[in-house]
């Protein structure tokens, strides 16, 4: 069991799960705001408290926890790594031939989601009004496909996938197309699609696809085919306190209230009696509260400035990259009203 | 006292109120919204010169926001809001490295459990 917080103390560093509501949501401790605490900014104590734990990292997905920053900072690098990490995606679809049935519009919109391999931090942003493109801010893709009757095909199969070739389109038929000195370049980038196996169209024999695409830089905000995250999200870490000691049928109820893992029930002493096992596993349904007999036992809250990151990639960027380019973007925009200031301080 | 030229787009433009000092501005912050005003207000609400610090989102179709500063003592409102830039640079900066460093502890463990 956790050691007793002082009331000050809760209000500053925790959110209480209550019963008809949540309580002390937001961030208080500004100076001045509570006597006896010191809380004028100060860098190293920040450092001192300040810690981040990697809990899982893979290929795409990354989960870490951010401990010692308010929920404003936090929530910055949420937001950025949402909306305002770039990368590429199709912008300009120039169809040149589509027979199918799927319209060119649906068609366009469907090319643009596709996720592009290819590092944003190489490239530039196009400038507003440049049609043509260029090989510092252009990756240039083709689709080709006409399906036609296989004729080898068995005589009595009623198999689309026996009886045509090319019906189906998928997202690995769309090849790059170097621009100028792109070749040389991006010899080993493998620039493409991230994943072959997205279906466009589908295809009868005599229809075609004819298409260039042009990829440009973008960010989430302008449109969201240039997010480069599946999701990005953080929650707080739950804290559950028992506040005193629950046995027997209670004990076991207690247990269902909560996520599995959370609460475990042990022999102590032949009674059984329930303990917080796992905290960070649960879901803090608040299920706990609609007992009438649990729920002035238990304390259910969760800590203020303990962030679980979870960050899914497209597949574009790793994972561990976007975080790091998220905050670089914060520092920057700092740093263009920094030099701004400056600036408008000369005049 | 604005902050953008005529043929640029303002980025930074400062607002005061007809006999107010220094210490009292808004700063209307171009191509901004929640993700930088609400972590610089609270960086410069940590300072305990400042008075009073919030900002508002003029309108959902404008794509800025007003960053309304007032100091303690007569303290220009610039000083409070390029200190919160610096600090908040800090904590990216702190942040960035405890985070790379991180991962390549954790890469370092990955690659010793696979030997």
């Amino acid at each position: 069991m956790a050691a007793p917080m002082s009331n000050v103390d809760e209000i500053r560093d925790r959110v209480i799960l209550g019963e008809f509501g949540v309580r002390n949501v937001h961030t208080t401790d500004y100076p001045g705001n509570y006597p006896g605490y010191d809380d004028t900014w100060d860098l190293e104590k920040f450092k001192k408290k300040f810690r981040i734990d990697m809990v899982q990292l893979d290929e795409n997905n990354l989960e870490f926890d951010m401990i010692g920053i308010d929920a404003a900072v936090a929530n910055a690098f949420r937001r950025i790594l949402l909306a305002e990490v770039p990368t590429m995606a199709v912008e300009k679809v120039f169809i040149y031939n589509n027979t199918s049935i799927i319209q060119d519009e649906i068609l366009a919109h469907r090319l643009g989601l596709i996720p592009i391999r290819a590092d944003p931090r190489l490239f530039e942003f196009r400038n507003s009004g440049d049609e043509e493109g260029t090989e510092i801010d252009t990756i240039q893709l083709q689709l080709k496909v006409k399906c036609s009757r296989n004729p080898r095909a068995p005589k009595d199969s009623s198999d689309p996938r026996e009886l045509y070739l090319n019906h189906m389109v998928y997202s690995k038929d769309m090849t790059w197309v170097p621009i100028g000195n792109q070749a040389d370049v991006f010899a080993e980038a493998k620039i493409g699609p991230v994943h072959g196996d997205i279906l466009l169209a589908q295809l009868r024999p005599g229809q075609e696809l004819d298409i260039v695409m042009h990829c440009v830089k973008g960010i989430g905000k302008d449109h969201a085919k240039f997010s480069p995250v599946a999701t990005a999200s953080y929650r707080l870490l739950p804290e559950i306190t028992l506040l005193q000691p629950i046995e027997g049928e209670k004990a076991e109820r207690l247990k269902r209230c909560f996520s599995p893992g959370v609460i475990e029930v042990e022999d102590v002493g032949g009674k059984r009696v329930a303990r917080v096992v796992n905290g960070r596993a649960d879901t803090c349904s608040r299920e706990v509260l609609r007992h009438e007999d649990l729920k002035n036992l238990v304390k259910l809250g969760r800590v203020r400035d303990h962030f679980i990151f979870s960050v899914e990639s497209t597949g574009i960027l790793p994972p561990e990259v976007l975080v790091s380019e998220a905050i670089n973007v914060l520092i920057a925009k700092c740093q263009k009203f920094l030099s701004e200031l400056d600036s408008a301080e000369m005049d | 006292m604005a902050g953008g030229d005529g043929d640029r787009k303002a980025v930074l433009e400062m607002v005061q109120a007809d006999g107010a000092d220094e210490g009292c501005v808004t700063f209307v912050l171009h191509e901004e919204d929640h993700t930088l005003g609400n972590s610089l207000r609270y960086m410069v609400m940590k300072n305990p010169d400042v008075e009073f610090c919030g900002y508002s989102i003029t309108h959902p179709s404008e794509s800025k926001i007003n960053f309304r500063v007032q100091t303690r003592g007569g303290l220009p409102a610039t000083e409070p809001l390029r200190k919160g830039l610096n600090d908040l640079t800090d904590v990216c900066q702190h942040v960035l490295h405890t985070f790379e460093a991180r991962v390549k502890e954790f890469r370092d463990r990955q690659e010793e459990a696979m030997e």
